[in-house]
């Protein structure tokens, strides 16, 4: 399997310069060229770093679910947000990433299904490099730098972002799903479903041959993340109690205001190295110029989110609502990242502020549908997600159309197979706590311990 | 001896200590409760959903007292958690039968 793979990103770089080489090079001829071994460094100095700050979106998730879930649930939120991340980290290099990026010709159906090359070592050649010491020979020097970048931060920059999408389906089954089932998914979910539509898009596949553009995967990442949530809950049903006879919803607040918020503020800290790594480079003043303006419009359209939701729920229920104004941060997150690149700070801002304001009018829809989002990821992932790839269309990023087909094409393969996956757990091994570990809390039901034991013996 | 039980608003509480200690009350005990009188809940609202809730928080105080300071321990609690409002809070009198210093052993009021 060749390491010259397209990496999403490259194309759409290579394009815009007018070059066909993978690596991009942009070099006014008044300036200094910059070399291809300064380019392997600052490029794969962007995914690692990068990396980092998306991998850091994992505790931000788990501070946020913590939060949003009753105080009985926490332990349970908690372990079930570093088992996924390890879980995704594992699939990922087990199945995923060759499912994910099969390199050209190493398809198993063309455009549509990639490799299973098991253990698929991304280190290879760096590996042999360092291996061959004083040894190593300049074609062997050259064979790695050439590659542009070096192959395992880019694997870890991918494979951070598989962790993100199975987060999404944490907050949402809260509360009342058993773990092991749960992990389960996470295991079919990150290892199969999520490389299989990534593949299409970031891997060079069918709706990348459309012209389907998404920088950092509104619909890849979250979208996807939220259509596997929202057949989860489906299949799941509400939390008891939630939702009365006489279609009233009982609210069941979430137990730490203080701790979602700080979640709010991890994610939309490590939303700058999800965008603005997905640059994917690094090397040259150009890159660097356009990452810089990722960076910008991504903080505009978290803060328009927020502002808007605040306002909406200012208008609408006469009070501001903290938790929507953390929604509303993640709604604008989403939104703008299937086209942080867009090319003013402004249409960032519209992007981001709509995004914000739909999680306002779609977690009292969820609700209606008697679909229990516990901490409104559907509303903030799903729906913001969706909206983003469609002003990618709309704001001259791609064609509207290509934009509508990648956005329903990927929701309905990622829920009807989430479907699938969720009704043989559900059939088999069952996927609902009994009623009585629900009412006493998952926390001592599967986990065994509190979350916050201070009476008694522990204090 | 007497055991004296009140409900009083939490911002209250400082000076409802302040109030006893200066009359010679030697000890409290005090936790963090709610409840419902006349005053009633209120409304709140999360995720675009109105809730009732029923509870307030208040705080509760013990005091066990000689029956003799009794009723200026009462007034001083009164004088210090009222402000004549509703949902000041209560006042609560049962007869005491018993007290035990456990580090002594000493009983009755030579336990308080
Ligand atoms: N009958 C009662 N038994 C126990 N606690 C009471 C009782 N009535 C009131 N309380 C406590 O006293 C608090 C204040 O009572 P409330 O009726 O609201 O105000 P007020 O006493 O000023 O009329 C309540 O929140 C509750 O904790």
């Amino acid at each position: 399997m060749t390491v010259s793979k397209p990496t999403r990103g490259w194309r759409r770089m290579a394009l815009a310069l007018g070059i066909a080489a993978p690596v991009a090079a942009f070099a006014p001829p008044a300036l200094a060229e910059v070399s291809a071994e300064s380019q392997y460094i600052f490029n794969t100095f962007s995914f690692l770093i990068h990396g980092v700050l998306v991998m850091f979106m994992a505790a931000g998730f788990a501070m946020l679910e913590s939060g949003l879930v009753r105080k009985k649930n926490t332990a349970a939120i908690c372990l079930k947000n570093i088992a996924l991340y390890s879980l995704a980290g594992l699939m990922f290099y087990l199945i995923g990433y060759t499912i994910m990026y099969p390199g050209d010709g190493g398809w198993i159906v063309n455009g549509i299904f990639g490799n299973l090359d098991l253990f698929y070592d991304p280190s290879a050649a760096e590996t042999a490099l360092i291996a061959a010491g004083d040894k190593a020979t300049p074609e062997q020097l050259k064979a790695v730098v050439d590659s542009g970048y070096s192959v395992p931060s880019d694997w870890f920059f991918q494979m951070v972002f598989v962790a993100t999408a199975a987060s999404i389906v944490s907050g949402t089954v809260a509360e009342r799903i058993k773990i092991w089932p749960f992990l389960i998914f996470v295991v079919v979910l990150t290892a199969i479903i999520y490389p299989i539509q990534a593949s299409w898009v970031w891997g060079g596949g069918w709706l990348d041959a459309m012209g389907f553009s998404d920088f950092a995967g509104s619909t890849l990442v979250h979208s996807t993340g939220g259509w596997a949530a929202l057949a989860g809950a489906i299949l799941l049903g509400s939390r008891k109690g939630k939702y009365t006879a006489d279609g009233k919803v009982t609210p069941m607040p979430g137990a730490n205001l203080p701790l979602a918020t700080l979640g709010t503020f991890i994610l939309w800290f490590g939303w700058f190295g999800f965008n603005g790594g997905s640059q994917l480079a690094l090397g040259s003043a150009a890159d660097a110029a356009a990452m810089s303006i990722v960076y910008v419009n991504t903080n505009v359209a978290a803060a328009a989110g927020v502002v808007i939701a605040m306002l909406v729920t200012q208008m609408r229920y006469g009070k501001i609502d903290l938790t929507m104004a953390l929604n509303g941060a993640i709604g604008g997150l989403v939104a703008i990242t299937a086209g942080p690149d867009v090319d003013a700070h402004w249409k960032a801002i519209v992007v981001g502020g709509i995004g914000g304001g739909l999680v306002v009018f779609a977690v009292p829809m969820f609700d209606k549908f008697r679909i229990d989002d516990v901490v409104g990821a559907l509303s903030a992932h799903l729906v913001a997600g969706i909206w983003g790839t469609l002003a990618v269309g709309i704001f001259g990023g791609g064609s509207f159309f290509t934009q509508l087909i990648g956005a329903v094409a990927i929701g309905i393969f990622v829920f009807v197979a989430s479907f699938i996956v969720w009704y043989i757990l559900k059939a088999t091994v069952g996927i609902r706590a009994d009623e009585e570990s629900e009412m006493n809390g998952l926390d001592i039901a599967e986990v065994g311990m509190e979350a916050y034991p201070e009476f008694g013996q522990a204090s | 001896m007497k055991f004296i039980v009140a409900i009083v608003k939490p911002s209250k509480l400082d000076a409802v200590r302040e109030a006893l200690q200066g009359m010679g009350v030697a000890g409290m005990t005090v936790t963090e409760v709610r409840g419902f009188g006349r005053q009633g809940g209120h409304k709140e609202i999360y995720r675009g959903a109105e809730y009732e809730v029923h509870f307030v928080p208040k705080i509760r105080i013990e005091i066990a007292v000689g029956a003799d300071i009794a009723d200026r321990a009462i007034e001083a609690i009164r004088d210090s958690a009222g402000d004549g409002r509703i949902g000041d809070g209560k006042v609560f009198v049962l007869d005491l039968e018993q007290a035990v210093r456990i580090r002594t052993g000493e009983a009755s009021a030579g336990a308080l």
